[in-house]
């Protein structure tokens, strides 16, 4: 669909090495907190503190990035977000208050106290100033693997249909590699296995779906809620280093709501790990092909390759008898369609509502399919009967 | 005993309050500031009759926001919506509003009837997404505000509704002084208390009634204690989700008017988007009560304006957000306390007063 897309359009930013290697690079952080709202809500917690605890992430790797270097930033944000993490375990599992409730306060309290602390800490530092930290000291090594990127490259540039396109997007995932995409890539992995192969894994999701059955069976439930939050806001508090890490400085604001990106991302992924990390990467790349316009050709793409994929889904609900949806699909893609030929560009908004739509429309069509933990959100103490 | 009842809904806050008071002590010692300098000009700052006024004026917009959010909560719906409703109806209003020359109480109406009307239909889209295709409103909220936000900066980025304001920044046209509700001096002359202040009353009673003495809140009630004991008795569930929604977004519709009609004139891209999260947190505070809800959007305010002097003394006004975020916390986590010692007084009470029963038979 890309490769028809970008034959169509003539614009090679839509799957050049550069734009994909970018776009990893702005879906990380969100995968992260995704990740993050896993952890949490498989264990029965919904975590919408994750913007707190990323905004804590990164003022945690501003501050010691700063100080003692890039690798300390990363730690910094770590252990600040699980600092999050533990205050949302103490107030949703210990105290039983409404965990919604409780991630919001997490929230105002990350953002004033960060706020706070960059004017105290950051005023007076050189290069500082009151809403950002100095730069973080030393870089993440990244790879570029050349002999896999430089032919493909090439090959890219030539324009050939559809292969053209697969070595631009292969190219990218070895260009400028960041060490720190290769971790999140491997906790989406380690994540995988902990949680859906291992005893633990087991333990952890039957506190998320029926924790006095699993208490009956003697497993310690709160301590499983417990490990899983405090795990959760580290995840998300490295999704906040990630952010500061790419800017190289701690910044206000910096989160931008990628906490409740990520937190859509888990649901629109049904609580499990591959569809957020596709999420995550849809987010990413519609950022990038806005963030690397030039002449607003992207945004025509996107529309294009938007149009496209909902006459595909619009096809197959058609064939599967779903006549309602599929029609409602099909019109929809026709005014993508009608839009796209009407208009000789568009305003960088339209993408940079888009991966919200979009949001909206998966979770409007899937909803139904999609399976949240079954006390998901419940306060749970021990001893209470449900 | 009702008198009790008071009492015991006052501990958490009290609590609350004294341990918010003492961490931020903390922080402020910890710091090095004075931590009795830093209270008392606060306070000092804080009840003089300009500063009161501007926190009444504050006070007003978090009422309403509040409110709005309270309205869902009643019937365990969580309105994350409120920031994208008031943005879009507070549009509105401000386009509809600079293009009438009615006379005042014509143009005032027909604005607050635009902006409720609009933030209701922003709502309406979660209440849909809800019943029709089963989405959290949690989440479809949470993308609907990203969603106004975007359509804000493009309608006032690239059409022709968007203008160079007076201050140098795009915004609506200015609104004329007809369509304004500037408000009236009270405490302090050069600082006039909205004219939405008095009008937010009105809804605030208006809010109680609805929901303590109409049948339909009763059945929203119903619905928020057990969904399944109200659909028993009778209650549509979906018809309530839709009513419910369209309220919260109508009430929420009206947060941005009291600052667009008594100050701005013109909504621009410096108008103020991150009132509805406010407005969550009050709710909580003031336990979704109008009173409650009331006596947290003056205590917020008064944070908000009391820190404004604080830079004198060294301390940054932050430290106000996070006596906010403090309090919240606490105060959520000590009523969930006080609800369990309750209960567990109730049943020692009852298992009394049934032992006693036994004896006597």
């Amino acid at each position: 669909m890309l490769s028809i897309t970008r034959t169509i359009t003539g614009n090679g930013d839509l799957t050049s090495t550069v734009t994909i290697a970018q776009a990893l690079v702005f879906a990380s952080p969100i995968a992260l907190a995704g990740l993050a709202g896993i952890w949490a809500e498989r264990a029965g917690v919904i975590n919408i503190g994750l913007e707190g605890m990323m905004i804590l992430g990164t003022f945690g790797a501003g501050w010691a990035g700063w100080q003692w270097g890039v690798w300390a930033g990363v730690l910094a944000g770590v252990i600040f977000g699980a600092i999050g993490g533990l205050l949302l375990a103490v107030a949703a599992v210990t105290f039983g208050v409404d965990q919604i409730i409780a991630g919001t306060a997490i929230n105002l309290l990350a953002l004033g106290l960060t706020k706070f602390l960059a004017i105290l800490l950051f005023t007076d530092a050189p290069g500082g100033g009151q809403a950002q930290s100095p730069p973080i000291k030393g870089e993440i090594p990244t790879f570029t693997v050349e002999s896999i990127v430089a032919p493909l490259t090439s090959l890219h540039e030539k324009g050939i249909f559809f292969i053209s396109d697969l070595a631009g997007i292969v190219a990218g995932l070895f260009y400028n590699m960041s060490l720190l995409t290769i971790i999140t890539f491997m906790l989406f992995v380690m994540t995988s296995y902990l949680l859906w192969k291992t005893a633990f894994g087991l333990r952890l999701r039957s506190a998320g779906e029926n924790p006095w059955a699993a208490d009956s069976l003697g497993v310690k439930v709160v301590q499983f809620k417990y490990a899983a939050v405090v795990f959760s806001g580290m995840l998300a508090g490295l999704g906040g280093a990630y952010l500061s890490i790419a800017s190289t400085i701690y910044r206000n604001g910096n989160t931008a709501g990628r906490g409740y990106i990520g937190l859509a991302t888990m649901i629109f992924g049904d609580w499990r790990p591959g569809g957020t990390a596709a999420g995550a990467l849809m987010f990413g790349y519609i950022d990038t092909l806005r963030l690397i316009d030039t002449g607003n050709q992207n945004v025509k793409g996107l529309i294009l390759l938007g149009a496209i994929i909902l006459f595909t889904i619009g096809g197959i609900m058609l064939r599967r008898n779903k006549r309602n949806s599929g029609i409602g699909f099909l019109i929809l893609g026709s005014v993508m369609i009608g839009a796209y030929f009407s208009a000789t560009s568009f305003p960088p908004e339209v993408a940079q509502v888009a991966p919200y739509i979009t949001t909206l429309l998966v979770l409007a069509t899937a909803s139904q399919n999609l399976r949240p933990p079954a006390a998901d959100g419940v306060p749970y103490r021990k001893g209470d009967h449900h | 005993m009702n008198l009790r009842r008071i009492g015991i809904s006052l501990i958490a806050p009290a609590i609350g309050l004294s341990i918010s008071l003492i961490a931020t002590a903390f922080i402020l010692r910890l710091i090095g500031a004075d931590v009795t300098t830093v209270f008392a000009s606060m306070w000092n700052y804080g009840t003089s009759p300009r500063a009161m006024s501007l926190m009444l004026n504050l006070a007003t917009i978090y009422f309403l926001s509040a409110l709005a959010v309270s309205i869902g909560f009643k019937m365990n719906l969580f309105n994350i919506g409120v920031n994208g409703q008031y943005v879009l109806g507070a549009l509105a209003g401000a386009v509809v509003a600079s293009n009438l020359t009615l006379p005042k109480a014509a143009s005032v109406t027909v604005t607050i009837i635009t902006a409720m009307f609009v933030g209701a239909l922003w709502a309406g889209i979660a209440a849909w997404l809800k019943v029709a295709r089963g989405v959290s409103e949690v989440i479809s909220t949470i993308m609907l505000n990203f969603i106004a936000i975007g359509i804000i900066s493009y309608i006032i980025v690239r059409t022709s509704i968007g203008t160079e304001t007076s201050l140098n920044i795009r915004g609506t046209k200015a609104i004329p002084e007809t369509g304004m509700l500037r408000g009236v001096p009270f405490l302090d002359p050069g600082t006039p208390i909205y004219g939405f202040f008095f009008i937010s009353i009105f809804i605030g009673i208006g809010y109680w009634f609805l929901l303590n003495r109409t049948r339909f809140g009763f059945d929203l009630r119903a619905t928020g204690k057990s969904a399944t004991a109200a659909r028993t008795s009778g209650v549509q569930s979906n018809r309530m989700i839709y009513v419910t929604m369209l309220l919260s977004g109508a009430v929420a519709g009206l947060v941005g008017l009291p600052y667009l009609l008594g100050d701005t004139g013109s909504y621009t891209l410096q108008f103020p988007t991150d009132w509805g999260f406010i407005g969550i947190a009050i709710a909580l505070l003031g336990r979704n009560n109008p009173l409650g809800i009331a006596l947290g959007a003056i205590l917020w305010a008064f944070l908000d304006i009391s820190s404004g002097q604080l830079v004198l003394e060294g301390v940054p006004r932050e430290i106000s957000t996070i006596m906010q975020g403090l309090i919240v916390i606490v105060v959520v986590i000590s009523y969930e306390v006080v609800r369990r010692y309750q209960v567990k007084s109730e049943q020692t009470s009852v298992a009394k007063a049934l032992a006693k029963q036994e004896v006597s038979v």
